[in-house]
């Protein structure tokens, strides 16, 4: 019932929270699996070639995608302006980052066949009990979903039952992450110290430097990206996303009539970190690395401003906005790298102050006012009640 | 010590089994027992601000199918005791129960919301960015567990029991506008709704015809008229004249309690209320 | 507050006779040379003889210069005595930030144009070396100021030998003042202790070294308490004695060693207090969380850094240019942030965090573009250079006391400014009700700029005082944010006070917690703490109080 019913209201636009996502969602499988086709299938010095470089790049775009999608999912509908999705993001990989260290077996430098690199450098004589069983690619992925979903679910029962809300709550966050980065930097925690987990050889087996993989695993990001959309839109578009959005609005009236509104966040925090934690984990591979640089504040601060480009609260939003900002920043940090944080900067104060709804709110509005003869209100309205009465006809 | 059995319970009760499969176990509401006629007592309750005493020994009894009004100037302590009866705030000491055996200062806001007491507030709080569809349906009368709302879909009944409270509220025609964009009076007809979508046992209902025209007040007094027997109804106003119109019992307070009950009448020729509200001007 | 400016007039006033040695010199050189060879001549010899002739000349100087010999002997000691090839005239080498340069040894005028091949070494050896700290200490032991004769004593504990301790019990048999006395009678107890002949005598010396902190006493004590049976000076009493000494000396180490945390702890504190009182303003006050209020320290620093870069020969007056400077600087930053942007977002307050963060980006990257992106540096002035020695195993460090006294210093004159003047009335009353406010005629809007630019203002100031303990660098700022903003919160949002509490609070454990648990991981019990704390107490350790706070 819950498959059927999520698609129905994929398919269908019911209105407001989320608009129309699957027409996006098929954009977007059609552009990764034409851009790896032309990757493979096309000779290297082709005109429609596409390095396999590009690949990767696009592939951290996707990444960072997800990890905007997670944040406008508690931002843009609950309110909650998490500074610290970075974390779960970087816990993610990390989890990724020991399945791959442990990979590497015996070819590292010091080929010792148990203790990556690191360790043996740092003279330790075993492994530390928390990277057992990662060798097991299983265990790991569990860890990937189970160590950031613990977190935020112990973070966000303390912080939402003692209804810390607002600034408070990001400002939380944002030291959550910034505690976690000055641990991860420690060499004694076990994960690498300064310079993290690097070196990575291969993925259950296949060769992380050859284009095939590459192409894997970029597609794997595009559909993991696409599942998490579709996932978020379903929940969205069912009473539990009214629920969340009543939350945002007004959490004392929502409590009054009857919801213990902080489940529904805690358990929508949970979720995004989870999103957030997957992401990471398809990241690590692509890049080949994750550090406690992951962790810094700034990173989960520039997530926000991605969402906000796009358009907060309306899921294709933050997918947009990171795809459009990290483009801008490849190409910036190109040709002028100083003036990047410049534009970042501005890109802060102009978006809060002259696009609060972002780009896609620019959309809308702009489509308003040119179909201005039919009130585009009273259209979303119109279609919204057709697909009342026809669910409580089925 | 107390502290950790506090977390544990809060632990215990996160993880009722209720809660997590609610389809599994079908939500189990305490009834309330009315068998004394009395559906809120209210005994010896006391609670201060830094010093300032917002209700000070109050003892209120209303009796189930009631229509109650309070009355009282600002800073009496009307809306502070819809804060303590919806559990949004704690008293210092006094008990208040719901019917004879639910002590409400164990349970919190949302569970008293659940329990069949609905509240309305004075400035009138609706979700904004919802039509007002959205917005009954949150309110509906149902399992509001996490799990349950994401799973849930209309049933017939209850899209007939929208349409009958839209029709009760008159927003018929603005069901899919959003209620933000609704006017005033309007917000508060459709907070009313939202009351009714639950199905309430007590109503309390602050401030409800403020900001209204004399058309709207006066279907205002009507409905909360037309309510009143079935359900028991707390309405705190500042407008005699409505109170006149819709009152049976009446309860003054002043200074944190009970300054004087009974009719309209009987009220308005107590001697120490007429010291309390007229002693200055005589 | 009093006894740390009793403690820095009473450091100023031990500083002040170390002047006066040159003065004198001259007067000496005038003086007929009585019997044989005059101190230039004398002088001049050292660059001629060996290594193993120079101790007679070096007698022969002692005799005759007496005091005014110091600066040659101690120059000597640390092998910065050179005479110059062509003309054999002997000079001091100092090195003042790798610029080499010379001076007549005896006049003290500079001697220009030498290169370090004009110059040749006079060569110094252990023997010499010795010698010459005998020789010190004999000149100071005799000094007039009672300062150098203590130290003088303190400088031979380690070497103590027949000549001295009779020099030394010489001395103390004229000696008047206390501290030089004690002193003395340490270096006796401890000479008895190695020397004496029975056990009475050594039983006696320990007793005379037990409150020692001097680690000399110390070494000697540890040295007795850990002795073997078979070693030939062994006594069991002695031993158990001395051991029963070291350990009261060790109750008092540590006692000193906590005093010592406690001030870095306050001192730590000081810093929050400076960076997050800013903070407390303008987040009490107008609600707004400003990211960029650590690039307002930030700048406050750098202008301190650019003043000294104005005025690179008045190091010691710049840090007193650099207060209002910075003030000014941050202050009207913070105004036009305030004008331009937090102003449009009222009522918003994320929008506001996430604007302000991006102007945060911004300054960062302004000062690397427009300064440096690597650490500038910025001088301490003299004054606030150095420690303060108590005694020997606690010392303060200057510049840690001053920002200590600052960091009040700015607390009550913010104090004063919301209690007593009208602009703290109405940014009072714009805290407590806006609303309300605006009815009775308050500018809020102005207010806001106002407050803004105030808070901004003390950042800069805050700047000026970390300039002088951490690198001036674009990321100084940053790293002050979070920490600013945990004090905030702990005091309560929208009280001074409590905000001065939680800084000095934060400050203490943080520097308590280091030892057990490392920096890092202390900084995060901290921050751990912090979150738990909210949870019991969301308004903070002094919430706001009455219904408005609600």
């Amino acid at each position: 019932m819950s498959t059927s019913g999520m698609l129905q209201s994929v398919f269908k636009d019911r209105g407001q929270p989320g608009g129309r996502v699957m027409p996006f969602v098929i954009i977007l499988l059609v552009v990764t699996v034409l851009a790896s086709a032309l990757n493979l299938l096309t000779p290297e010095g082709s005109a429609l070639h596409v390095s396999t470089y590009t690949i990767t790049l696009l592939g951290k775009y996707l990444c960072y995608a997800m990890l905007a999608l997670a944040v406008d999912v508690v931002w843009g509908y609950c309110g909650i302006l998490s500074l610290g999705h970075g974390a779960f993001f970087a816990l993610g990989g990390y989890a990724m980052g020991m399945y791959l260290m442990r990979q590497i077996g015996d070819r590292g430098v010091y080929g010792n066949p148990l203790l990556p690199d690191f360790m043996v450098f740092l003279d330790w004589q075993e492994l530390p009990w928390f990277w057992l069983g990662m060798d097991q690619f299983w265990v790991a992925m569990i860890m990937v979903l189970l160590v950031p979903g613990v977190l935020a679910y112990v973070f966000g029962f303390l912080a939402f039952r003692s209804r810390v809300t607002g600034v408070y709550l990001s400002i939380m966050t944002q030291a959550l992450t910034y505690a976690l980065m000055l641990a991860f930097f420690r060499n004694e925690m076990g994960f690498g110290g300064n310079n993290g987990l690097t070196d990575f050889k291969d993925i259950l087996g296949f060769d992380l430097q050859s284009d095939t993989t590459r192409i894997v695993l970029f597609l794997l990001t595009a559909g993991f990206l696409c599942a998490a959309l579709l996932t978020s839109h379903w929940i969205m578009n069912s009473r539990m996303g009214k629920v969340i959005l009543a939350v945002r609005d007004s959490e004392a009236r929502t409590r009054f009539i009857g919801y213990k509104t902080e489940t529904y966040k805690v358990w929508l925090f949970v979720y995004s970190a989870v999103i957030a934690a997957i992401a990471g984990a398809l990241y690590v591979p692509q890049v080949g690395i994750i550090n406690p640089g992951e962790f810094s504040p700034i990173n989960s601060i520039e997530v926000v401003i991605w969402v906000a480009v796009g358009g907060r609260g309306t899921l294709i939003g933050a997918v947009v906005g990171a795809l459009l900002v990290n483009y801008a920043k490849t190409r910036f940090t190109a040709i002028l790298p100083e003036g990047w944080l410049f534009m970042l900067g501005a890109l802060f104060v102009l978006v809060t102050l002259y696009l609060p709804k972002g780009l896609i709110g620019l959309y809308s509005q702009l489509k308003q006012q040119l179909g201005a003869g039919k009130p585009a209100a009273a259209g979303t309205g119109k279609s919204s009640s057709a697909a009342k009465t026809e669910g409580a006809g089925a | 010590m107390n502290m950790i059995t506090e977390r544990a319970d809060q632990a215990r009760e996160f993880f009722r089994p209720d809660q997590v499969w609610p389809f599994l176990v079908p939500p189990q509401q305490q009834s309330v027992d009315v068998s004394k006629q009395v559906l809120l007592y209210i005994e010896g309750v006391n609670l201060s601000f830094d010093g300032f005493k917002a209700l000070n020994n109050l003892n209120l009894y209303i009796n189930d199918g009631e229509l109650r009004c309070l009355i009282g100037a600002n800073g009496a302590g009307k809306t502070t005791l819809m804060d303590v009866v919806t559990g949004k705030t704690r008293p210092d000491t006094g008990s208040v129960y719901f019917g004879s055996n639910i002590n409400l200062l164990e349970h919190s806001e949302d569970e008293i919301a659940q329990l069949g007491i609905g509240r309305k507030f004075q400035k009138p709080t609706v979700f904004e960015a919802q039509t007002v569809f959205d917005n009954l349906e949150l309110a509906l009368k149902s399992n509001k567990g996490v799990i349950a709302t994401l799973l849930s879909r209309l049933s017939p009944t209850e899209l007939l029991r929208i349409d009958e409270v839209l029709q009760i509220i008159g927003l018929q025609d603005q069901r899919f506008m959003l209620a933000g964009a609704l006017s005033h009076g309007q917000k508060q007809w459709l907070e009313i709704g939202m009351l009714l979508m639950a199905d309430p046992r007590l109503l309390l209902v602050d401030e409800p015809v403020a900001g209204m025209t004399p058309q709207e007040t006066e279907r205002t007094a009507e409905l909360l008229t037309s309510l009143a027997g079935e359900r028991t109804v707390i309405v705190v106003e500042h407008d005699m004249e409505f109170v006149r119109s819709i009152a049976r019992t009446v309860t003054v307070l002043h200074q944190g309690s009970v300054l004087a009950e009974g009719s309209m009448d009987q009220v308005q020729n107590n001697k120490d209320v007429i010291e309390v509200y007229l002693g200055e001007e005589a | 507050m009093k006894q740390i400016l009793c403690i820095s007039l009473w450091l100023m006033g031990c500083l002040m006779p170390a002047v006066s040695y040159s003065e004198t010199l001259t007067d000496a050189l005038e003086s007929p040379a009585a019997t044989t060879r005059t101190v230039p001549e004398l002088v001049q010899e050292l660059t001629e003889k060996s290594l193993t002739q120079a101790v007679p000349v070096l007698e022969a100087l002692e005799q005759q210069g007496g005091e005014e010999m110091l600066p040659l002997f101690r120059t000597m000691l640390n092998g910065d005595l050179y005479y110059v090839k062509d003309t054999s005239q002997v000079v001091g080498k100092t090195d003042t930030a790798g610029e080499e340069s010379y001076a007549d040894i005896l006049t003290k005028a500079a001697v220009t144009g030498l290169g370090s091949r004009d110059v040749k070494k006079i060569r110094v050896n252990n023997t010499l070396r010795s010698y010459l700290r005998n020789a010190i200490a004999r000149i100071q032991l005799s000094s007039a100021n009672p300062h150098s004769r203590e130290q003088a004593v303190l400088s031979l504990l380690s070497e103590l030998d027949n000549d001295t301790v009779g020099q030394i019990r010489e001395a103390r048999a004229n000696e008047s003042v206390e501290e030089v006395q004690q002193a003395m009678d340490l270096a006796l107890a401890m000479y008895a202790l190695d020397q004496g002949s029975s056990d009475i005598e050594k039983l006696d010396a320990v007793e005379g070294l037990a409150g020692s902190l001097q680690p000399e006493a110390r070494n000697m004590l540890r040295k007795y308490a850990e002795m073997e049976p078979d070693h030939a000076d062994y006594s069991a009493r002695v031993s158990a004695a001395a051991a029963k000494a070291l350990e009261r000396i060790q109750e008092k180490v540590e006692f000193y060693g906590f005093i010592d945390q406690l001030f870095f702890g306050l001192s730590l504190g000081s810093v929050l207090l400076l960076a997050a009182i800013g903070l407390a303003i303008t987040f009490g006050v107008m609600g707004v969380i400003n990211m960029a209020h650590g690039e307002m320290i930030m700048l406050g620093a750098y202008t301190t850094y650019v003043i000294q870069q104005l005025m690179p020969n008045h190091i010691d007056l710049s840090i007193w240019i650099a207060i209002p400077a910075a003030f000014v600087v941050s202050g009207l930053v913070g105004v036009a942030i305030e004008r331009g942007v937090i102003r449009h977002l009222h009522g918003r307050p994320l929008e506001t965090l996430l604007a302000t963060f991006g102007i945060s980006l911004f300054l960062q990257q302004l000062v690397r573009t427009v300064i440096s992106p690597q650490n500038v540096p910025v001088s301490t002035p003299d004054w606030m250079a150095g420690t303060l020695q108590i005694n020997p195993v606690w010392s303060l460090t200057l510049n840690r006391l001053y920002i200590l006294a600052f960091a009040l210093l700015v607390f009550f004159a913010l104090l004063i400014i919301l209690k007593k003047t009208n602009l703290g009335l109405n940014v009072r009353a714009v805290s407590q009700n806006r609303a309300m406010a605006r009815a009775m005629g308050v500018r809020s809007d102005r207010v806001d700029a106002m407050t803004f630019g105030l808070g901004s203002g003390i950042a800069g100031i805050a700047g000026v005082a970390l300039s002088q303990l951490t690198n001036v660098g674009p990321n100084l700022g940053q790293s002050y944010i979070i920490d600013s903003f945990m004090v905030v919160v702990f005091g309560g949002v929208g009280n001074l006070w409590g905000t001065l509490v939680a800084a000095f609070s934060l400050g203490i454990a943080n520097k308590f917690l280091e030892p057990v648990t490392g920096a890092v991981l202390a900084s995060i019990l901290v921050l751990v703490f912090i979150i738990l704390f909210i949870q019991k107490r969301p308004k903070g350790l002094f919430p706001q109080k009455g219904r408005a706070a609600e």
